[in-house]
């Protein structure tokens, strides 16, 4: 299934945006103090998100991160259940038990973002080995962190996917750091050959470029639909916010002008909308029409947020076990 | 007394046994330059250097590895386990590795390292972030496990754990780093197995572990006005236990709540009131009772997550039963 029509081309702009305004609402929420807890942001990174959750259909499964908001909007996720999930109210994805590092959207194949680095390579595995065991041509994306390529566990589950020919694309989100930490510093040789060694097809994308990601995502899929994965994919990305939103004071660990860089000439949603218009696919006010749309489908969702409730305290031992509606009952 | 915070007092400690000797050094995600995410390593670089404060990648079992290697060979490493909840993936190398070299070559081996990290609720961290595990590790014999309750504590106690020659974890309420308390400028250690009665009392004994000190006192305060007595004992370190404070306490005071933040079933609590029941049976008056955190995995939810810890008015109401004469179980 390759996009190449306006309607595809505008959903994948969309969607970007959606991205790019639900984080700036979370984080205007943390600032206001009226978001508990810390969140990771995935401003500047939705190229990735968005370019390969638009070659999947819902049947497909992703696994995502502790930056994960970007991958579950992608995925197809609702603003209002997103924003409730992250002010902890019942409306939430998940009852509001999870929060940002846990989102998770099972209508949409988003099995869930994961607060262990690394912590969903099993799991993404596991449901490509099911996919191949129960007869079923869904694929499963892993979207992980350059630092999370530090866990041993990567190594173990990618020599079964190679061996057994599973239907998983491991993605690797390469924006440069993990936490305060250059990616350089803590990886030796090349993430790309680590895969290859498995003999995994492996390929070092643009991340800032969603229809570079998007064709080669579609190709992909295709093929491991065929049992003819796994892949690799290394996308090169940059995140514009702190480590979390509290990482406010940064200049230790990266410069203002490598930020600039990357937000005045790379930004995926700004290349891509020159892209549209250049191209003839949308005109600037259509474009501006959907930002506007955009900006306003989540105010009203952080609005319908803020004013739901917190769920009841009965369902504090609810769903620690399948079948047993209180746990400690 | 000048007073630090429990962050000041963590980093001083270790600053220090780094001067003392030269054969300690400090690994970790994020150590150096970053200080920790919590910022209680900060200013250790600049002194020790790369050499000596080495930031490692996301390996946690990789680097606990490293820590029982270097410590079997002759060096002292403090690793940092950025939170609790990582334990789970270093239990091979802890409790396989670290735990029994001593035991299994009869001696002849050691592994002389500390781990620090954290426990801690309420912080709106969800699941995965707020764990208290330290009953994981008291289970397994040949590591010990030192719980501060303040910074006088997290100082005295992790210079002991540097000195000690067996793996020793250190966990450390997160919610506290920037709590301040009285901690001398003059050099002082505080030995394993002494417990530290912070307040006496003659009606009933509290022991609480690490953040639950707070509690405990709170509590007892609470009781203070309406005439009941507690005595609060903070046992310091849960791995050794000392058992003779606690039993001298509640032959005088004839009852006794345990209070820690781990999970209640299966926990810390569960071996102390054992311990009590066995060795103070006939001084009792009332079931030894324990509290800590609810057994479900910690919600993130603000409205569920403040219910799962003990909480100063839930041990004052309990105890309030206990002095009554009501056998709150007894059903
Ligand atoms: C097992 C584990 N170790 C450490 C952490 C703390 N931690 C959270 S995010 C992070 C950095 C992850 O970097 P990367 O994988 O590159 O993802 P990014 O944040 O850059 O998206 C670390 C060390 C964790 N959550 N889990
Ligand atoms: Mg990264």
């Amino acid at each position: 299934m390759t996009k190449t029509n306006t309607e595809d081309y505008l959903r994948m702009y969309t969607q970007m945006v959606r991205i790019r305004t639900f984080e700036d609402n979370a984080n205007q929420l943390y600032l206001s103090a009226k978001m508990p807890g810390l969140t990771h942001m995935y401003s500047g990174e939705e190229a990735v998100a968005v370019g390969i959750c638009e070659a999947l259909t819902d049947d497909d499964r992703i696994t995502s991160t502790h930056r994960g908001h970007g991958h579950c909007v992608a995925k197809g996720a609702e603003f209002k259940e997103m924003f409730c999930e992250l002010l902890g109210k019942a409306e939430g994805y998940c009852r509001g038990k999870g929060g940002s590092m846990h989102i998770a959207d099972q209508s949409h194949g988003n099995l869930g973002a994961n607060a262990i680095v690394g912590g969903s390579m099993g799991i993404a595995t596991g449901s490509a080995l099911r996919a191949k065991l129960q007869g079923s041509d869904d694929v499963t994306v892993c979207f992980f962190g350059d630092g999370a390529t530090a866990q041993g566990l990567w190594y173990e589950v990618m020599n079964m996917a190679a061996l057994w020919n599973l239907p998983v694309i491991y993605a690797c989100e390469n924006n440069g750091y993990s936490e305060y930490t250059k990616t350089e510093e803590i990886a030796a040789g090349s993430i790309t050959a680590r895969a290859e060694a498995f003999g995994i097809e492996s390929h070092q994308v643009d991340g800032q470029d969603v229809l570079a990601v998007n064709a080669l995502t579609n190709k992909l899929v295709a093929r491991a639909r065929k049992g003819e994965g796994p892949f690799f994919l290394e996308l090169m990305t940059y995140r514009y916010h702190g480590h979390h939103v509290g990482d406010i004071n940064r200049e230790y660990y990266r410069s203002k002008d490598e930020e600039k860089d990357w937000k005045e000439n790379r930004d995926p949603i700004v290349r891509f909308r020159g892209y549209l218009v250049e191209q003839g696919i949308a005109t600037e006010d259509e474009i501006e029409a959907i930002n506007t749309a955009v900006e306003k489908d989540a105010t009203d969702a952080v609005a319908y947020a803020e004013a739901a409730a917190y769920p009841d305290v009965s369902e504090v031992d609810m769903h620690v076990f399948s079948d047993i509606e209180h746990a400690l009952a | 007394m000048r007073e630090i915070t429990l962050s000041q007092a963590v980093n001083e400690a270790i600053a220090e046994e780094m001067r003392r000797d030269p054969t300690v050094f400090l690994m970790g995600e994020d150590v150096a330059e970053a200080g920790t995410p919590f910022k209680v390593l900060s200013g250790l670089v600049e002194e020790f250097g790369t050499d000596r404060v080495l930031d490692t990648p996301i390996s946690e079992p990789g680097f606990v590895g490293l820590a029982v290697g270097a410590a079997m060979t002759g060096a002292r490493p403090i690793v940092d386990l950025m939170f609790g909840d990582f334990i789970y993936l270093v239990m091979d190398q802890l409790c396989n590795q670290a735990a029994k070299q001593h035991y299994m070559s009869g001696g002849k081996l050691t592994v002389p390292m500390v781990l620090r990290t954290n426990i801690g609720a309420t912080r709106r961290s969800a699941a995965q972030h707020s764990q208290s595990l330290q009953a994981l590790v008291a289970h397994i014999p040949g590591v010990k496990v030192a719980m501060p309750s303040s910074a006088y504590e997290a100082k005295g106690l992790m210079k002991t754990a540097i000195r000690d020659n067996n793996p020793v974890v250190i966990f450390e309420d997160k919610l506290m780093y920037q709590d301040k308390a009285p901690v001398p400028e003059e050099e002082y250690l505080i030995p394993f197995g002494e417990a530290h009665i912070k307040r006496e009392g003659s009606d009933i004994t509290f022991i609480a572990t690490s953040s639950m000190v707070q509690v405990a006192e709170k509590a007892a305060a609470l009781l203070d006005a309406e005439g009941i007595s507690a005595e609060v004992i903070d046992p310091r370190t849960i791995v050794p236990l000392d058992e003779a404070t606690l039993l001298a306490s509640v032959k005088k005071t004839s009852r006794a709540i345990v209070i820690d933040e781990g999970h209640q079933s299966y926990g810390v609590t569960a071996e102390i009131a054992s311990r009590l029941n066995e060795k103070a049976f006939y001084h009792l008056d009332a079931p030894v009772l324990r509290m800590g955190a609810m057994d479900v995995p910690v919600p993130f939810s603000p409205a569920l997550e403040d219910i799962t810890v003990p909480t100063p008015e839930g041990v004052a109401a309990n105890a309030r039963k206990l002095c009554a004469g009501e056998m709150i179980h007894a059903a």
